[in-house]
């Protein structure tokens, strides 16, 4: 589904992506940690088109097709999801005006009809349920005035809307108390399917208990250094990045 | 609203510009140029009573006087070439003259016109609840709901037909908040004014529709030089809406209106106007030069006037909506969206004038500039010295799109009461690349985001819209941006 060669990308002369290797299937879930400024947010910008990041290598495939060619909202609608890590507020746009025109710019892509308003409701309602989303959300601006976990817990509510088939999710579980994080993430679970990938960047093991990833990726310095089952999660937690980034060198230098 | 109703604002929406047709009616032009003849011509073929007549001949001595003396505005934050009024004729009236007992009788083409923009006139009456009153190149052609209002004693008419049938009211009224004495463009329009609306509501009657006219300008080269006045007696309540489409025109066309309100003792007038005049091409020629002096005054205690306008159209705007607050705890409010792009320049605010004690007031102004264009703020907050307790809170956003556009503002403040209370917040952004890009990325076209964004920009003010004509707004803004974005 996502395949990620070499990928090297840069902001304002300084490099961030060092050659990223990584390789997604249909189904999988990866987690990306590692060390804060190593580029995880980099590498979902990217994949995601922000145009402040420039390309300077390698290549990305997405369901056979050349992801670093299309738009931004082309690859929305595509089916890639960005939870941002800073979700953005949009002063006086309404949920559901925002969320209607991008369900329904994603189903037109798709060459399905435009959602009538009673139905766009019924699936508002239906996945604000699946987060627990609070109904007075729903009814104010965008982002606007919500609470750091509010916005986290929505960026997942419009994953749910959209239905993505590659979710990037960046840092959702910071700023999330404990219940909000076991609500979210049971979300998540009860969207995993067999056509869907997840790319879920944390910092902690805890999220992990819960949405299981297949694969555990640590990216230091632009590159992912090493990769492993669930349980590299749990040895990070214990060790810290040290030995890994030890590691790393010794290769290098090897 | 009705689904009919909803039906037929989409077509208004729909029928934006884009299409910019002139009606070939024949019409009796006055030949360009301005003397006391002219002024004398307009008045006789408008049959009007000799004090009328005389009103014009100062104002146009008053005119004449500043013009000699090149006393027009030359302060507004706007740069416009010599306008040659010489050049210019002054009136303009379609063949048909405005006596009909149904619509039968009016001109068919005239009837394709209406339609074209959007209002075919048979189905104005099915518009629940709004009764249009249709200036056409300055002549009233066509009133409806008049009986219905009438059983009420609201009178609403052309202002001409107010100066034949009601000359007391009128001459009691015309001039008294803004006298042809106030400026260049005033002292103008008080010379030549053409047509316009008159609207009474008398003493308890609360106007059961929302009033409203469409101007429009066909002749090519004509000025239009709109009067209103409103009057509202104590204890009344009117919401009145004017709104205007313009078809394209290669040279410049000078829009000189005004607009009275006087509302007695707790009476209540809410004004919203959409304006959209042709702005010109994107070099900015032959777009509408469009001055305006538009004031109302609280008279009485409990007052209240709320102007709420969108303004999107002419080449240059000139327009500060304005309220004196006379009587004790009267309130003043001012709600706008201007939105300029192309080479547009807009110099638009208000003054809020309190006089009397705890009066009140409010502006909140959002001006949103794209392409070349310069978009300003100007108002002023006075507090005579016998308005105790008086409050006025104000708030002036601006949005750039792009980086060759301009946004400016100039509050002018003028306190003589210590006990008065003034707020002033103002905020320039411009549409983040963030905001932009977080839309994207659900999947919504660069387009589609602007406008998403520069509509929650002005959404507080939209929804002090009367809602037909908000949902017509909003549509409007959107034809807008989409001509000058993406
Ligand atoms: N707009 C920018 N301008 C300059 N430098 C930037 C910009 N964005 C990111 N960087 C730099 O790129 C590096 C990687 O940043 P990035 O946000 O990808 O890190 P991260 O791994 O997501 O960190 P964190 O765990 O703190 O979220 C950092 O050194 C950061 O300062
Ligand atoms: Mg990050």
């Amino acid at each position: 589904m996502l395949e990620i060669k070499d990928l090297r990308a840069r902001i304002e002369d300084q490099e961030i992506l060092k050659g990223v290797n990584l390789t997604v299937k249909p189904g999988e879930v990866h987690a990306i940690m590692g060390p804060n400024g190593s580029g995880k947010s980099t590498l979902a910008s990217v994949l995601a088109g922000r145009e402040e990041y420039e390309v300077t290598g390698g290549e990305v495939w997405y369901d056979g097709k050349n992801l670093l060619d299309m738009e931004p909202d082309e690859r929305a609608r595509e089916g890639v999801f960005l939870a941002f890590q800073y979700p953005v507020e949009l002063p006086g746009v309404s949920m559901s005006n925002f969320l209607k025109q991008a369900v329904n710019a994603v189903r037109e892509h798709r060459g399905e009809a435009p959602l009538s308003a009673v139905e766009f409701l019924k699936l508002m309602k239906e996945k604000a349920a699946l987060v627990h989303l609070d109904p007075s959300l729903k009814r104010r601006a965008v982002n606007e005035g919500f609470s750091g976990g509010e916005k986290k817990r929505n960026e997942i509510f419009q994953m749910a809307m959209l239905e993505p088939k590659l979710a990037i999710l960046d840092e959702t579980d910071s700023g999330l108390d404990i219940d909000a994080l076991r609500i979210v993430a049971d979300g998540v679970n009860q969207m995993r399917s067999p056509e869907r990938a997840f790319l879920v960047i944390t910092h902690y093991q805890r999220l992990l208990d819960y949405i299981v990833p297949d694969i555990v990726h640590v990216l230091v310095d632009g590159r992912i250094v090493k990769s492993g089952g669930k349980d590299l999660a749990l040895k990070l937690e214990d060790l810290g990045y040290d030995w890994v980034k030890e590691q790393a060198d010794a290769e290098t230098l090897a | 609203m009705s689904s009919t109703e909803t039906d037929f604002l989409q077509e208004v929406a729909d029928s934006d510009y884009k299409y910019g047709f002139v009606t070939s009616i024949e019409a009796e032009t006055a030949p360009k140029g301005l003397s006391e003849d002219t002024i004398r011509f307009i008045s006789a073929k408008k049959e009007e009573p000799e004090w009328m007549l005389e009103w014009r001949l100062k104002a146009f001595r008053h005119w004449q006087s500043l013009l000699e003396k090149e006393a027009y505005p030359r302060w507004a934050h706007l740069e416009y070439p010599e306008i040659d009024f010489q050049d210019i004729s002054y009136y303009s009236a379609p063949r048909t003259t405005p006596k009909y007992s149904s619509l039968d009788e009016v001109d068919p083409q005239l009837l394709d016109t209406f339609s074209r923009l959007g209002i075919p006139l048979e189905e104005q009456k099915v518009l629940a609840g709004v009764a249009v009153d249709v200036v056409m190149d300055s002549v009233s052609v066509a009133t409806t709901f008049k009986a219905e209002l009438e059983k009420l004693g609201i009178i609403f008419c052309s202002f001409g037909e107010a100066v034949r049938e009601h000359p007391d009211l009128v001459r009691k009224h015309i001039g008294s908040v803004v006298p042809y004495t106030d400026n260049f463009y005033a002292a103008l329009n008080s010379a030549v004014f053409s047509d316009g609306s008159f609207c009474y509501i008398p003493k308890g009657v609360r106007c059961p529709m929302e009033l409203s006219t469409y101007f429009r300008i066909n002749e090519a080269g004509t000025g239009q030089f709109e009067r209103t006045l409103i009057i509202a007696e104590e204890g009344s309540y009117v919401s009145y809406l004017e709104g205007c489409t313009a078809p394209m025109r290669d040279e410049n066309q000078l829009h000189a209106a005004v607009v009275e309100i006087i509302a007695h003792k707790d009476a209540e007038v809410k004004y919203s106007t959409i304006q959209n005049w042709y702005p010109g091409d994107q070099e900015g020629r032959g777009g509408i030069y469009n001055f305006v002096t538009k004031r109302g005054i609280c008279a009485g205690d409990h007052a209240k006037i709320s102007w709420t306008q969108l303004e999107t159209g002419s080449a240059i705007t000139w327009k500060y909506p304005s309220v004196i607050l006379k009587g004790d705890h009267s309130v003043g409010e001012f709600y706008s969206v201007a939105f300029t792009k192309g080479r547009q320049q807009a110099d638009t605010g208000t003054k809020m004038i309190h006089l009397g004690k705890n009066t009140r007031s409010t502006i909140i102004s959002k001006g949103i500039s794209a392409g070349h264009s310069n978009n300003s703020y100007r108002g002023l907050v006075k507090i005579g010295k016998n308005a105790a307790n008086a409050r006025n809170f104000s708030q002036c956003d601006s949005m750039l799109l792009g980086s060759t556009c301009g946004a400016h503002t100039f509050p002018y403040l003028e306190i003589s009461n210590p006990t008065a209370q003034v707020e002033h917040e103002a905020t320039t952004s411009k549409v983040g690349e963030d905001q932009i890009f977080y839309c994207k990325q659900r999947g919504i076209s660069e387009q589609d985001a602007i406008k998403l964004i520069v509509n929650g920009f002005c959404r507080e003010i939209l929804t002090k819209l009367p809602m037909e004509f908000a949902v017509e707004a909003r549509k409007l803004l959107d034809i807008e941006l989409e001509g000058s974005v993406g």
